[in-house]
């Protein structure tokens, strides 16, 4: 309790130095919390978009089906095992059926997928009522990447090769029945939507699937005929990994900051304890311990990043708060790296990433604190009297 | 003043086996730096004594060891060999722990250059060895304005250090050092750094409460201003004990 008085006493009689440094500090809080708000709304968003467009409660898969391996595309589709129709039926679920094709846009020779689903169905985000009523031609759904790289637009004919189940080649002319905007490449680039009953026709495979999309929120999860479960956990791996190593790439900003503060903050320590050595020799001859004065010269530091903590939040609450309100504008060309995000950033402030974020100040400032004052335990009470330092 | 008098209900410490008519005695005590390849004596050989109520003073040219007597004599620092028993305690055996609180408790030191707190005021510099003895602070108001009292700064209380004059500043060390009621108070050069009104005033002051509380002053000083006050004249000479005489009397 008396160090601590004495802590905060000694420092708020420093004046400019003790504020330069917490400013310093405070900049570091905001910077980490910011920056760490950014990359969870930028995570929530990918997730919830990654959840409307492709994965709702969860997918089953055909026991061959393996996405990141094309060739065992040819194999992934059967029928659908009884549970999960039953839950189609009911409509808690929608069976997609996933095939190779090749296609000729202008001419020109190009992979896809043949990406089958029910036009009239309300479980993924993905606009698949303008599949209805094709007329003559098969109705194909693409998005904004796609028309892009193709150069197709609404409207336009394509020619679509595909083999059947049985092995056989055949060919069609497809009709771009309506371009999507997606934030979400992964339903968009290479890919063609069509009306499931009208793919299964062509493959000729009555009733089958690749997967089956669980209505969100469902909470299904029996065996299904040889079918894999894939939970919600599983299929967004992939999303919290690519997470993970942006966020880690983006604080190496706020680690330099945090260094600069730092250095500032070790920098007046040493000083300190430099330019208060007579300070000290005093305190020993009042019949203070050297533990006590380490504590007292740690703490001393530490109650910086206490001060800088409340500086944060006079002014970081308020920023941060506006922040998350308005969101934070990514230019048009974020679009081509690979997130999906949309193009508006809401930073998620959460209370453990506030208080991790305090803790993690606070003990690097204790520890920067600490280093220099372990130097008194070996100052002799006469040295210090006289100013001296060893 | 008759509270800060009454106030010395202190647990004895002495150790067995030492001699308890003497506050402080140094046998063969020597303290000797090395320096370089060779070694410098700054004491040599010293055999003193003093009892309780002692107002004396060690005295000799600068550079003839008082402040490393001083200093060992409150357990600032120890003897290179010999012994030094302060109030039933060996120095050259305490921890560092023990010696923190032998001065704690018992020593007050006075500084040429005053050492007060400077971000502290008059009556927190004051208060402060009360607060390392964890005194309730009921206890310690009482005892911080006596002490203030008794050196007649009550009413710069809630000054800070920089706004007294050098005079006003050491009264507040001497505060400082007898709000504890300490047995022995220690002061280097007191006066080096006051006009001669001041001089006088704070060496009236302790030669009071020499003579009050019978507290145990030693100083080291080249002063004659202070010399006329002492009762015991301890000359040093290249850290030998060169004279020890009883003076005649007080000066004015
Ligand atoms: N820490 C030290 N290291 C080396 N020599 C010292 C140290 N402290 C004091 N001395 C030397 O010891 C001698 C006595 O010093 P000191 O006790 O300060 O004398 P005084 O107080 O009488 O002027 C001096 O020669 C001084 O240089
Ligand atoms: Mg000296």
């Amino acid at each position: 309790m008396l160090i601590i008085k004495l802590a905060l006493k000694n420092i708020l009689g420093a004046g400019l130095r003790t504020w330069l440094n917490v400013i310093a500090l405070s900049f570091s809080f905001v910077a980490i919390i910011y920056m760490q708000g950014l990359y969870n709304g930028m995570s929530d968003q990918m997730e919830k978009i990654a959840i409307e467009a492709e994965y709702a409660g969860g997918q089953y898969w055909h026991s061959s089906y393996d996405p990141f391996d094309p060739l065992t595309l040819d194999d992934a589709h059967g029928k659908i095992p009884d549970n999960l129709h039953t839950l189609i039926d009911r409509g808690e679920a929608i069976p997609i059926l996933i095939r190779a094709a090749s296609i000729y846009p202008n001419g020109r020779f190009q992979n896809a997928l043949l990406k089958g689903i029910p036009p009239d169905q309300k479980i993924l985000s993905i606009p698949s009522g303008v599949l209805e009523n094709g007329g003559t031609s098969i109705p194909a759904l693409i998005g904004g990447r796609m028309a892009r790289s193709t150069g197709l637009k609404k409207g336009d004919y394509l020619t679509v090769r595909w083999r059947d189940t049985n092995g056989t080649f055949d060919a069609d002319e497809f009709f771009i029945s309506n371009i999507m905007k997606t934030d979400d490449s992964a339903i968009d680039n290479g890919q063609l939507w069509i009306p499931l009953e009208k793919m299964r026709e062509m493959m000729d495979m009555k009733g089958e699937a690749t997967i089956v999309v669980l209505k969100s929120g469902s909470r299904f999860a029996e065996n299904a005929g040889g079918w894999n479960h894939k939970n919600l956990e599983f299929l967004m791996k992939d999303i919290r990994a690519l997470f993970l190593t942006k966020s880690i790439g983006g604080s190496i900003f706020y680690i330099i900051l945090l260094l600069l503060a730092m250095l500032a903050l070790f920098d007046t320590q040493i000083l300190s304890i430099f330019r208060r050595r007579k300070e000290m020799g005093t305190l020993m001859a009042l019949g203070m311990t050297r533990g006590t004065l380490i504590q007292l010269f740690t703490l001393e530091g530490a109650i910086h990043s206490v001060l800088a903590a409340v500086a944060a939040a006079i002014y970081g609450i308020p920023l941060l708060t506006y922040s998350a309100r308005t969101g934070f504008g990514l230019p048009e060309s974020t679009d081509d790296f690979g997130l999906a995000i949309g193009n508006r950033i809401f930073p998620s402030f959460t209370g453990a990433l506030v208080a991790g974020s305090i803790l993690l100040v606070l003990t690097v400032t204790t520890i920067v604190s600490y280093l220099p004052a372990r130097k008194i335990a070996k100052l002799e009470p006469t040295d210090a009297l006289r100013g001296k330092m060893t | 003043m008759e509270k800060l008098a009454g106030q010395n209900k202190k647990k004895s410490f002495r150790e067995p086996g030492t001699d308890s008519t003497y506050l402080i005695k140094t046998e063969n005590l020597s303290k000797i730096y090395p320096i370089g390849l060779t070694t410098l004596t700054a004491l040599d050989n010293i055999n003193l004594a003093f009892v309780k109520g002692d107002f004396a003073g060690l005295v000799g040219p600068s550079g003839s060891g008082k402040t490393t007597l001083l200093n060992i004599l409150g357990s600032l620092d120890s003897p290179t060999t010999g012994s030094a028993v302060v109030m039933g305690k060996k120095v050259e055996t305490l921890t560092h722990r023990e010696a923190a609180g032998l001065r704690n408790h018992h020593i007050g030191f006075i500084f040429q250059t005053f050492n007060l707190l400077p971000v502290y005021s008059v009556y927190e510099n004051v208060e402060f060895p009360l607060l390392l003895q964890n005194f309730s602070s009921s206890g310690r108001k009482k005892l911080v304005m006596d002490a203030l009292e008794w050196v007649g700064l009550a009413d710069r209380a809630f000054s800070k250090p920089l706004q007294l004059s050098g005079g006003q500043s050491q009264r507040v060390a001497i505060a400082r050092a007898i709000v504890k009621n300490p047995e022995l108070v220690l002061a280097d050069e007191p006066t080096a750094n006051l006009d001669a009104e001041n001089s006088r005033n704070i060496m009236d002051t302790m030669a009071r409460l020499n003579e009050n509380l019978k507290t145990t002053f030693i100083f080291a000083t080249h002063d004659e201003k202070v010399m006329r006050y002492l009762k015991r004249i301890i000359t040093l000479n290249d850290g030998r004990v060169a004279k020890d005489e009883r003076a005649a009397g007080e000066g004015t």
